[in-house]
């Protein structure tokens, strides 16, 4: 009798064709139901229809034209006479109103400057542990800005100047990054004396104040303790900014003349506007934010009562409502004869209520940490402060991030609101001066794309850090 | 034996005011109460003096006097005879019906999209995908007044729409039921031959056809609380799908005919279309903007409250055999609507407030009657924004109190 043993393995048959490949993932993916099918259907039908519908208009899009007439007749010369397309041609004429609003053109390199030291400044602060990352970005943002300004108009030994200022920032980046945290700090003063001009000491002026509280700061807390010696500084550099920094900035400037030419804040507008008030009302609204939700969480009854007053009264009137208490009740509230520059007063108002709305996700954060935190926080003898600092918000700041996120998110789309009290935005202050000029009647479509794709890139942008930075900070395992 | 000494009765100190834990919060709490109350001197100081330099008092009586402005939509009664208040009550309710339906639009369609994106359909997800961001990351500003300026600019003017020797400009749309014009969307009006009769100005006609269609629907939950018991007791469930559409459909269709049920075409007559109902595209381009863009916030807050419930979950029910339709409505959903609600009920909120947006296409809301005209032609912009800050967080206050008794009705009962 024989027997057969197979003493080799057979080559495995591939498997049938509707189970591989292309096929398989086509059938899993977009025929699996009768439903799926259908909505396969739908999707390809909705694709088709947009394609065709815009397509077209993209493709016979023209881009330099005087008027929109002229435009027009350029489509029907080279698509026929029912050819839709788009008319780039304001893009390529106005586009400077959309950016940089009534600016000086032969001052562009100042708010040019600005944005490029806004994200080399902020470098630090998004890739601080990563010299890599934030090498990269302030090469890319140096070799950027300076092809900008080559762009603009600037005498060229300013060009040069600044050209090798962002090279050094680069340099650093890669090899002392901590070395940009000092121009995190100089950012805000700098960035008021670059966009509206005026004497550099003015803004000297006002950074000693914030010397003389750290001053005051140092000196008095080894022996007064810290609320104390905060309470003091506080006190001191309020009395500073009151009393004698006017005449300490006059007499610096008559000494030292240092100043630049001063622009008024109506000359501000589009996204350079946008970015003013997006940029100082986030920052100052975080920190902010975060007091207020501490106060919120705070054993004080009074404290608690006034958060929660402010941040529930905040949360529960629209931001249009605010603009025009900035615009309007203002005068009524500050002392007679006070006057000072609406767009000031904005970013305050904008300040208030996003911090409120801050205050609401960090409170999240906060309620979201166990007690035990708290009590081994206690149990190190840490005081209030010092657990906040090395225990608490740590903790509580890396759980908020996404809602911090979408809150910036939410603010600087808010920023297009500021056109209901006058200021003139790109979205609808811009677009409504550059629609009312009598070559452009009628073009609608061409600048919200612009505007919307500009709003889009940033606030993306922005989603997309804020699930880098989960990523980055997720310490648990899964 | 010695016993240990008591601890020193310590006699209170200034400086335990500020060292001492027991007495700090309360030092604390009075710095606090002195400085609010300064700072709140200080306002009420400078708005007297403000006040008396402009030579203005409170004064409240303004709303009672004639507004004399005209307000596109009415759905109280107005004229431009009415007082300021009754203006400003008009506001109201047209920011509060834009809320509710642009609320409503986008919460069914936000649901919808959120549970499609996660569909395994992949051109479905993508193109969701693709919609949800466009949507979130532009300002809500610019799809207002985009839509509104689409509206009013590419549309042809009423009188396009007139027939002249058998041609128009225009024609009407949806087999000439809809005109869309410049200024308004026309749709056809319900309309009833032999109505019932009024009783007291109430229009019995509505409200019968609304108790007949909840008794429709109560009968349709006898008939498949029935077919439950047999199911239970057999194990083979009747047949019940032509019993509850009969009962739903038929008595319905059989009042509105007896009843002489039409619609009422609008119809182009002068200088702009009679009948019909007549949607102003301030109206239009707020709502469809607030319910495009709320729809794709509310997508993701679906999403990620779907993403929240554990595979374990819809493992275990496609482990007892039920399909994946029933798998959503029964397991996933009812755990999902727990973590989805609260932020839906923010999202209200905003939209709500988002309604004061209407400035840009100059619907007349709240913030447009009180706070825009009235405010122009009195001249009272502290006691016009105060009352308008003041309606507004009601409003506000109002949402999340019934957001707040929906989540303690949902919360999860533990022991």
């Amino acid at each position: 009798m024989q027997t057969f043993v197979r003493t080799e393995m057979l080559t495995p048959q591939a498997p049938p064709v509707t189970e591989r490949g292309v096929v398989k993932w086509l059938r899993e993916n977009l025929f699996s139901s009768a439903l799926n099918i259908g909505l396969t259907l739908l999707g390809i039908a909705t694709l088709y229809y947009v394609v065709t519908l815009s397509l077209p208009w993209l493709l016979n899009g023209v881009w330099t034209a005087s008027s929109l007439t002229e435009c027009r007749s350029i489509i029907a010369q080279n698509a026929g006479p029912d050819a839709s397309g788009a008319c780039w041609a304001i893009i390529h004429a106005r586009w400077y109103q959309f950016i940089y609003g009534f600016y000086p053109p032969e001052l562009y390199w100042r708010p040019v400057l600005a944005f490029g030291l806004l994200l080399v400044a902020l470098a630090p602060i998004l890739f601080g542990d990563n010299a890599r990352n934030a090498g990269l970005l302030v090469s890319i943002v140096s070799a950027l800005t300076i092809l900008s300004l080559f762009l603009v108009n600037m005498p060229m030994w300013l060009f040069l100047a600044l050209s090798a200022g962002l090279i050094l920032a680069s340099y650093l980046a890669y090899t002392r990054l901590n070395l940009l945290w000092y121009l995190t700090l100089l950012y805000p003063f700098l960035t008021v004396w670059l966009l509206w001009g005026g004497s550099l000491w003015g803004q000297v002026s006002i950074m000693a104040g914030f010397g003389v509280l750290v001053a005051a700061y140092r000196l008095l807390s080894p022996r007064l303790g810290v609320p104390i010696a905060t309470g003091i500084g506080v006190v001191a550099a309020v009395l500073w900014w009151l009393l004698l920094d006017d005449k300490v900035a006059e007499a610096m400037q008559h000494l030292i003349p240092l100043a630049i030419t001063p622009i008024e804040s109506d000359k501000m507008g589009g996204f350079l506007l946008a970015f003013i008030i997006g940029v100082s009302s986030i920052s100052l609204s975080l920190p902010i934010g975060i007091l207020l939700a501490l106060g919120r969480q705070s054993d004080m009854f009074l404290v608690k009562a006034l958060s929660v007053g402010f941040i529930e009264f905040v949360r529960g009137v629209p931001l249009i409502t605010m603009l025009f208490t900035a615009s309007l009740l203002l005068q009524y509230f500050l002392p007679p004869n006070t006057n000072f520059d609406l767009i000031l007063r904005v970013v305050i108002l904008v300040t208030l209520f996003s911090a409120a709305y801050n205050a609401e996700v960090v409170r999240g954060g906060l309620a979201a940490l166990p007690k035990g935190q708290y009590e081994a926080a206690d149990a190190l003898g840490l005081d209030y402060w010092q657990a906040q600092r090395l225990i608490i918000m740590p903790q509580a700041l890396k759980v908020s991030i996404p809602g911090i996120v979408s809150t910036f998110i939410g603010l600087f789309k808010d920023t297009t609101l500021v056109t209901f009290v006058g200021l003139a935005e790109p979205l609808r202050g811009i677009t409504t001066i550059v629609r009312a000029d009598i070559n452009w009647k009628g073009v609608y479509w061409e600048p919200y794309l612009f505007v919307g794709a500009i709003f889009f890139v940033v606030c993306y942008g922005m989603s997309r850090y804020s699930l880098y930075l989960e990523g980055k900070l997720r310490t648990d395992h899964n | 034996m010695t016993l240990a000494a008591d601890a020193p009765k310590e006699s209170f100190r200034l400086g335990m005011l500020i060292y001492d834990t027991r007495y700090r919060s309360i030092t604390i709490q009075v710095i606090v109460l002195i400085l609010a109350l300064l700072f709140v001197a200080w306002l009420v100081d400078n708005t007297r003096h403000n006040l008396a330099i402009k030579g203005k008092d409170i004064d409240f009586s303004f709303l009672w006097r004639r507004a004399g402005y005209d307000i596109g939509q009415t759905l109280i009664p107005y004229t431009n005879d009415s007082t300021h208040f009754r203006a400003a009550l008009v506001g109201l309710v047209n920011t509060i019906v834009v809320a509710v339906i642009a609320s409503i639009l986008s919460t069914v369609l936000g649901v919808v999209l959120g549970v499609l994106r996660l569909s395994n359909n992949w051109i479905v997800s993508r193109l969701i995908g693709v919609y949800v961001e466009m949507f979130r990351n532009v300002p809500l500003l610019l799809w207002i007044v985009l839509i509104g300026t689409v509206f009013s600019e590419t549309r042809p003017q009423p009188k396009d729409f007139k027939v002249v020797e058998g041609v128009s400009k225009a024609s009407m749309s949806l087999w000439n039921s809809v005109a869309v014009t410049n200024r308004s969307t026309n749709i056809p009006m319900p309309m009833l031959d032999r109505p019932l009769p009024a009783v007291g100005g109430i229009d019995t006609s509505l409200l019968f056809i609304i108790a007949l269609i909840g008794g429709c629907i109560w009968v349709n939950r006898l008939l498949l609380r029935r077919a439950r018991i047999v199911q239970e007791t057999t194990g083979i469930r009747p047949v019940t799908w032509y019993q509850s559409l009969l009962v739903l459909i038929l008595p319905t269709v059989a009042a509105l005919m007896a009843m002489g049920f039409h619609l009422e075409y609008p119809v182009f007559k002068g200088f702009n279309f009679q009948g019909g109902i007549s949607f102003d595209h301030a109206f239009s381009a707020l709502t469809l903007s607030l319910t495009l863009y709320y729809a794709a916030v509310t997508a993701e807050i679906v999403r990620s409250g779907i993403q929240a419930i554990s595979r374990g979950q819809s493992e275990a029910a496609f482990a007892l055999g039920l399909r994946p339709g029933r798998t959503m409505s029964l397991i996933i959903l009812p755990q999902a609507l727990r973590v989805i609600i609260p932020p839906m009920i923010s999202q209200w909120l905003s939209l709500t407030k988002d309604t004061s947006l209407g400035i840009a296409v100059s619907y007349l809301d709240l913030r447009g009657t009180l706070g825009g005209i009235t405010l122009n032609q009195t001249g009272r912009e502290l006691e016009c924004m105060l009352l308008m800050m003041l309606i507004y967080l009601i409003l506000s206050l109002i949402i999340s109190a019934f957001g707040n008794l929906y989540n303690a009705s949902v919360k999860l009962k533990e022991r």
